[in-house]
Formats: structure tokens, sequence, C-alpha cells
């Protein structure tokens, strides 16, 4: 189990290492930051002035250790419009992108998993097919559209909820909406055959023979290994709030990381990108590692360690 | 020596047709993937028809007739779906971007499929350090919100229609990659693929005489299902004003340069929105039936 | 006469990774451990054995499908090649090998006759149309009419595909087939169906074969020699007639005695093996046996016995046989 996570998170690492080079690599081989941020007919020693400025002028991989060495200490680069240290930018985003996220997040769990677990319970019939097609509908639809339709019906036809900004709670309950019910159908969807699986396995009929109430079967056999993969999802579930969370947070003008994503790319501030992209990578990895904790904890063939790797006779 | 030989039963009789298990195929649609498949092909017509169908130029300005409403909601019959804020006709520029969408979504999904079966082929083939690389890769893709990714190389690229849907063709790959690599790394170990080889075959041969077509049918439907979330992917883009750039229009497009005028002229933006959400429902059903029919374990 | 087949002390040693508490240790497993045989053209020789004793591994270095670790085969005198290159690829054209499951060999995407005549394709022998002539000629002196041709092979019974599998083996007529647990999966009544078919074909084309399988009986009616397999080494060969009805090396005779068997008249004796097979992981000096053994002694656990020729037909590998022979008074009976 041990070897099972070392391994994991080594691999987190690696994989917020080849995000920064990656960053990196793209960052500098490709236009002049110079050119974009001070218009194009700036006299050529002020846009030498900017670039060394900004170090842009020592060999590749000179910029690529100062790069890394900068990351180290703290150091993320300015944001090219502002001046101002970009890392601070982002971080002082980041509660404003929490109040959408983590709601949305609850929500999804609460809809998806009963939908699913409803769904399944209740195979066949009109309403698991209801459901099913629902959350088809809910998962091919794009967020801005939802979005959007969500503005159109209630903040302009029905003036109940306002449109846009973040002044009052209310403003966040339509972006906290649509942003949790693309990943609530994709959850439904998955619980639902999750537990059809654990449904269909002899443990269950052999945990029904024996008598017990249904419902006691359902609680305590059937979802807790039907928990299991659906943990994996839920890993997929944080990358697609933070992808939803850049949508969700332009219709409605909503000031967190991701509209601020938007408008960096917009200007091509790098530096704020490149900030984002570390956030972005380090949540990932360290959800996914989360994730790998606890089917390591919940599954007990993970955790007698090389079970997988079997005995052959 | 010779023992009586037992009449050995003939097995099932020979399969049908390719024409007969086609119309065997349609058949055995449920009605609501009948639609579905009836709307994908209408929407392809479009596609392919828009210069024909266009009833004006998507580009064409006439600035006397500004946001006029559709036929149907108010407006006259010369504009079906109503003008926008430059009085350029709904309709046609509808028209327009599905062809444009439709453009960079297949050939994206082309794209990745054709660069996730190399690279699965890539690592079942040489396995070792290339596998390992592979792998690795498709990790770090699917570990990322593609979003993000693609938010990023927008930015450091700067944006030109070409490079759009090169950055495009990344999404999904690693799908493709890994269902190439796990059939192929079946095949040849316990498979035919390992007799043909023994045979005296080359790996050429091998891989497309005979694991290619063998792997297509799963392939086929993993492409279907991705097919719409590239779509919703370059609407989302166009949409944030990151994606396709005017004078060219695309779905999402529409809806973001329509968003402004939500309250005085949703139409703008809704005929687009539907046609999306209709478009992506419509192949995911499809998709989601092939994949019963063809995969039933897959699900 | 040279033999067409010479197995000279072959050896086939995997690195594994053992899981031993947290860590991993570095194993050697020894899948074939020295064994040497001959095989002449137009015979037929049986290995037999129980699963994880090193008969497929075996085939597969015969072939050239696995590079060995030490020692060298022989065919028609020269070696055989180990790397898929262009001389492996042209010996496929005298060595092929029959496998246990037919619809596993087969494509399923492809009618039977395609696949049957493609040895032909991939060596470029023939044009379009001899191929095809060749291939509907041998499929048809294999018991494999014309309505079957175009069928897929999963329209077709397990004893055709068998049928079909080896079409397409001896379809470029090569001097060695390797059959590894050829009838196993098939029913009974089929078995024999096949295995006439294939001593009909030894009789015309005068094919070799190495025949593996686990099943005594059928080994004994085909084969010509049979050679018995424990963990990675001969133990025993001899003719079929004499091995069963006198089986020498205690493990033959457990084999033996196991299979209820008609000609065994003689000796109702079942020989019971105590103890489990040993892993081919774990180091140990001395006979392979030993553990298993009712017969071991001290010799036994440091020397490893060599397979010696105890007549013009017979060899074994076990000292207390060698010692036997060498006390030809001593009746046989005192092993038992």
């Amino acid at each position: 189990m041990m070897r099972f996570l070392v391994i994991r998170f080594l691999r987190g690492l690696l994989t917020l290492f080849l995000v920064l080079s990656f960053a990196f690599l793209i960052l500098r081989s490709t236009g002049d930051p110079a050119m974009l941020i001070m218009s194009a007919d700036a006299p050529p020693e002020a846009l030498e002035a900017f670039r060394k400025g900004w170090g842009l002028d020592a060999p590749l991989w000179q910029q690529y250790l100062g790069y890394f060495k900068n990351l180290a200490q703290g150091n993320f680069g300015y944001s090219m419009r502002d001046k101002s240290p970009a890392m601070d930018l982002v971080l002082a985003r980041i509660p404003a992108t929490l109040s959408l996220a983590l709601p949305a997040f609850v929500l999804k769990l609460l809809i998806g998993i009963s939908a699913g677990v409803y769904a399944a319970l209740h195979r066949n019939t009109w309403i698991d097919r209801f459901l099913i097609s629902l959350s088809i509908a809910g998962y091919t639809m794009p967020s801005f559209v939802l979005g959007l339709v969500l503005v159109l019906v209630f903040a302009v036809g029905l003036g109940w909820l306002p449109s846009g900004g973040d002044a009052t709670w209310q403003h966040a309950i339509l972006p906290v909406i649509t942003l949790s019910l693309g990943g609530a159908a994709v959850l439904a969807r998955f619980t639902r055959s999750a537990m059809l699986e654990v449904m269909g396995q002899s443990y269950i009929r052999t945990a029904s023979a024996k008598g017990l109430v249904w419902r006691r079967v359902v609680l305590h056999h059937a979802m807790p290994n039907a928990a299991i993969p659906t943990l994996t999802v839920i890993g997929f579930m944080v990358g697609s709030l933070i992808a939803g969370a850049v949508v969700v947070e332009s219709v409605f003008s909503w000031p967190g990381v991701g509209r601020l994503l938007v408008t960096s790319v917009a200007n091509r501030d790098l530096a704020v990108v490149q900030s984002l992209l570390l956030l972005v990578a380090t949540t990932m990895v360290s959800a996914n590692l989360m994730v790998d904790i606890l089917y390591g904890w919940i599954d007990p063939r993970v955790r007698s360690g090389q079970a997988a790797q079997g005995k052959k006779a | 020596m010779n023992t009586p030989s037992l009449p050995e039963q003939s097995q099932t009789a020979a399969s049908p047709s390719f024409g007969q298990s086609a119309i065997q195929l349609i058949r055995s649609m449920p009605l609501l993937v009948r639609l579905c498949s009836l709307w994908i092909v209408v929407v392809l017509g479009i596609a392919l028809f828009a210069d024909f169908i266009s009833p004006y130029s998507y580009s064409q300005l006439d600035l006397l007739a500004r946001l006029r409403p559709p036929a149907f909601w108010g407006g006259s019959s010369d504009h079906w779906l109503g003008t926008d804020e430059l009085g350029r006709d709904v309709l046609s520029r509808l028209f327009h971007s599905v062809r444009i969408s439709l453009l960079v979504a297949f050939i994206s999904t082309l794209l990745s499929a054709t660069v996730g079966v190399l690279m699965g082929f890539a690592a079942a083939h040489f396995r070792g350090w290339v596998e390992q690389l592979v792998l690795t890769l498709v990790d770090f893709q699917a570990s990322m919100p593609f979003m993000i990714i693609a938010l990023a190389v927008l930015a450091f690229f700067g944006n030109t229609l070409v490079l759009f849907i090169a950055l495009m063709g990344f999404y999904g790959w690693e799908r493709s990659a890994r269902i190439a690599r796990g059939l192929t790394i079946a095949a040849n170990e316990q498979g035919y693929a390992s007799a043909v080889y023994d045979l005296g075959a080359s790996p050429w041969r091998v891989y497309l005489r005979h694991i290619l077509p063998n792997i297509a049918s799963t392939l086929i439907v993993s492409v279907t299902l991705t097919f719409p979330e590239v779509i919703l992917l370059e609407s989302g883009l166009s949409f944030l004003g990151l994606g396709v750039q005017p004078p060219m229009t695309s779905l999402g497009n529409m809806v973001g340069y329509g968003r402004e005028y939500l309250q005085s002229a949703p139409w703008i933006l809704l005929a687009p929105s539907l046609f999306i959400v209709v478009t992506t429902f419509s192949v995911s059903m499809l998709g989601d039936w092939l994949r019963d029919l063809l995969d039933p374990t897959l699900n | 006469m040279t033999p067409l087949l010479q197995v000279q002390e072959l050896r086939k040693h995997f690195q594994v990774s053992v899981p031993e508490g947290w860590r991993q240790r570095k194993a050697n497993l020894r899948a074939v451990d020295g064994i040497s045989f001959d095989l002449h053209a137009g015979q037929t020789l049986g290995l037999v054995g129980e699963s994880g004793c090193g008969k497929t591994t075996t085939a597969r270095l015969v072939l050239g499908l696995t590079e060995a670790t030490q020692g060298q085969v022989l065919f028609n005198g020269q070696p055989v090649a180990a790397k898929r290159d262009a001389t492996w690829r042209a010996q496929r054209q005298n060595m092929q090998m029959v496998y246990q499951n037919p619809l596993g060999a087969l494509d399923r995407r492809l009618n039977v006759i395609s696949q049957v005549l493609e040895p032909l394709v991939i060596h470029g022998l023939g044009d379009a149309l001899s191929r095809v002539e060749q291939a509907q000629d041998l499929m048809a002196s294999m018991g494999l009419p014309k309505p079957l041709w175009q069928r897929y092979p999963h329209e077709l019974s397990g004893g055709q595909r068998q049928r079909v599998v080896l079409a397409r083996a001896l379809i470029l007529k090569p001097s060695l087939l390797v059959c590894d647990e050829p009838v196993s999966a098939l029913d009974v009544s089929i078995q024999a169906q096949v295995i006439n078919l294939l001593q009909d074909v030894q009789e015309r084309m005068g094919v070799a074969y190495l025949f593996i399988s686990h099943d005594l009986k059928v080994v004994r009616q085909v084969s010509d020699q049979v050679a018995v397999m424990y963990l990675g080494h001969i133990v025993e060969q001899a003719p079929p007639q004499p091995l069963f009805s006198e089986p020498l090396h205690p493990y033959s005779q457990a084999l033996v005695s196991s299979v209820p068997s008609l000609w065994q008249r003689s000796n109702p004796k079942r020989h019971i093996l105590q103890g489990d097979p040993p892993s081919p992981l774990s180091l140990q000096s001395g006979c392979v046996f030993q553990n298993r053994c009712p017969h071991a002694q001290a010799i036994c656990r440091e020397v490893p016995p060599r397979l010696t020729p105890l007549s013009s037909e017979r060899q074994v590998a076990c000292h207390l046989v060698s010692e036997q022979a060498d006390m030809p008074d001593a009746p046989l009976e005192s092993l038992a």
C-alpha cells in the first residue's frame, strides 16, 4: 500500500513538473510578449528595456533554470497588465471561485448519487428511462447554454434572480445550479451503472436470501461497493468543476479564478496564465492523490498490496 | 486404425450479407435513436449544402433591418430566424456556423483518433520505454482538464483556424490510445495476431490486415462518444471569444456575440444554442446505442 | 542420418519480481533447465507433464519464438533463429505450430479459406489463382468440404476449426509441426478424428511432430518416442509401449498409474505423490523431484541426476534407477 502511494505521489510530482515545463516552453517559444504589451511602433530601445526587465533576452536554457529557481523562491512573475505579482492576483480570486465550486460539488454529489441509486433500484421503469434521458441531456448541454437559458428564464423573464455580478448570495444561486447540473448528470449515469453491476453480483443475492431487509442490503452492501468505482469519477469531477468554472464565471460575470484565466488568455498575460496553470495542476494532482488514498482505504483488495499480481498456479 | 467418423453437426448457417445486416440494424433502433439519426443526417445536409440553402450570405449586412425578430415571433418572412445587430440573417449565419463547427469537430476527431491509434499501437508493439512514455502522456492528458490546457495553448500561440483545429485534435486521443493498446496487447499475446506473426507475417501486415479491422468497432464507438464533446469544447471556447474568430462564425461564436442582446434579441443566441444541444444529444444517443450493441461489457 | 531437430542443453530462465513483504525480490524462474533430445524426420516425439513443467516454453524455444538463455536448437543442422528477422521468417516455411485454442488463433473477421492461404501470401508463393487452388485442395483432403470454405471461424464447430488451423499450418508443407495441446479443448469423440487426421497427414506428407500434451492416452497413441517433463527437466524418455507398461522414474510411475487404463493389468498399485509441486522459482540443489519422491536419498539432494541411456531406446534421469541398472539382478519391484 505504501509503495503504491509513494509511486502515485512521485507521479503527481512528475505531472506538475511536466505541466510547468510545458508552460515554459510554449511561453518562451512563441511571439514576443514585449511587442504584445507595448504597441508595435514603440521605439526599439523601449522594447529592449522591457525585455531586459522581464528577463527575456537570456539564452533559452538559462531562462528555464531561472524560471524554476523563481518558482522555488515563490516568485511567479508579474502580471504584465497590472504590474502586481501574478500569484497574488490569482490567490485573491480563489475564495470567489470556491464559493461557487464547493456548493456545486456538494449539490452534484447529492443530486447525482441519489438520482443514480434511485434509477438503479427502479430499473427499466419509466422513471429510470426518464432519468437516463435527462442525464444525457444534462451531460450534452453546454454549461454556457444552460446558464444563459437560466438567466433568460429566471432573471430576464421572471425577474426573480439577478443576472450577473456577485453582490449578494442570491447572485450565487444561478451559477451554482449551472455548475452542478452537468456534473450531476454524469455522476447519476455512472452511479446507476455501478449500482447495477454490484446488484447483479452473487453476494447481494446472498444477502437478501439471508433475509436481510432490502434497505439494509442496499445501504450496507450495495452502496459501499458501488462507491469504489464511483470514487474515480469524483476525481474527474474536480477537473470538470475547474473547467466548468471558467465558462460559468464568464457567463455570470463572477470575479473568480476562471474569469481571470479567460481575460489573461485574451490579453496574453503570460505570468498570470502560468500561475493559474500551476494552481490548477496542483489541485488536480492533489485531488487524484486523495482519490487514490481513499481508494486504498476503502477497497481492501488494494490495501493488501500485491493482490493484483496474484499467484499463478 | 480408422475409427468410424462421427458425422459432425454443421454449425450455424452462414452469416447474412452486408445489405441484410444494415437493414436489420436500422430496424432494431428504438424510436428515439431513429429520430436522432435523422437529425444527424439533416445536420450533415445543412453542413454540406449551406451555400445552397442559405437565403442570404452569412456576412451580408443590412443596417436597415437590425435586430428584427424571427418570422414566428412577430417578424417578417424575409428572415425566418430574424436578424442580428448588423442586420445579418440569423438563419444563414446559423447554416454557415453549423458547417464550420462540424468541420472543426470532424477534422479534430479524425486527428485525435489517428494520433491515438498510432500511439496505442506503438505502445503495444514496442513495449518497454516506449510504452511507459505513452502511458505517462496518456495519464498526463487524462489528469488535466482539457479546457485549461487549450486555454494555455491559445494564450501562447494566438489563434488561427489551423492552429485551433490542431489543438482540438489533441482532445480525446488518450481514449483511442488506451483502446488500441489494450486490444493489441490481447491480440498479440494470446490471440489471432500472435498466430499470424508465427506464420512469418511482418508487423505491417498484422496491424493493417488483422488488428485494425478487429478493433475498428470499439474505436468507432469511442469516437462517436467523443465527437459531441469536441463540439461542446469548441463552442465553449468560441463562446469565450477564444475559439473561431470573426469574420468566420461558429455555433459557439454566435452564442457568444449574441449574449449582449440576451434581453433585447434573444433569438440570436437561442437558435445556435438549440442546435448545439439537439445535435450533441443526438450523437450521444446514437453513440450509446452503438455501444450497447457492439460491446455491452463496456458500460 | 542427422536428426531433423536437435535440442542441446536448452535452458530458459525468466527474471521475475516476487513480492516479499512490501518489497520485490528478483528471482529466477527456471522454466526450462537443460533439456536435450533429437527428433527424426517423419517421427513424433510426445512431450508430457503437468501444467507449468515447461512444455509450452520448450515448444516456443524449438520454433525460435523465444530466445534461449543457454543451449541451442538445430533444425536440419542449422541453428534456429530467435530474432524475428528475415532468416527467422524464412524458417517459418519449414516449421509451424498448432495451438490449443483454435478460436483464439483465428481472426474472427476473415473467412477460413482466406486464412488458410494467408501463409502463401505472406511468403509470396504462387499467384492468386494457385493459392486458392492449393488451399481448396488441402482443406478438402482434411475433411473440410466446400460449403465451409467461405464461413467464419465462429460458424464452425471446434473440430472443424482445429482442422482449419492445421490446414493453415500445413499449407507451406513444413517438415516440423509443433502441436501444443491440439486436442485438449475438443470433445473426446472429435479428438479421435483429429488424431487420425494428424497421423494421416504424417503418412502422406512426412511431417515430424513435437506433440505436447498432458493427456497420456493421446500421447501414447501418436508418439514414436515419449519424453516426460518435470519442472523444466526431462526425467525419462522412451517409446510409448515400454514407458507406459514399465515406467522407471518415480514421477513417470506416478503419472502412469494415475491413468485408469487397460494396459496396466499387471500393476494395480497406485503411486500417489506426497507433497506439493515446488515452485520453479525456488533454488535447490539436487534432483528437482526430491520433495515428492518416495525414494529420495542423500545423493538426490546434492547432485542433479543426468538423463542417462539405459538401453538403446530408454533414458532416465534418476540416481536410483541408474544404480539399479548397475545391479541388474535386483528386482525392479524393490523400487515400488
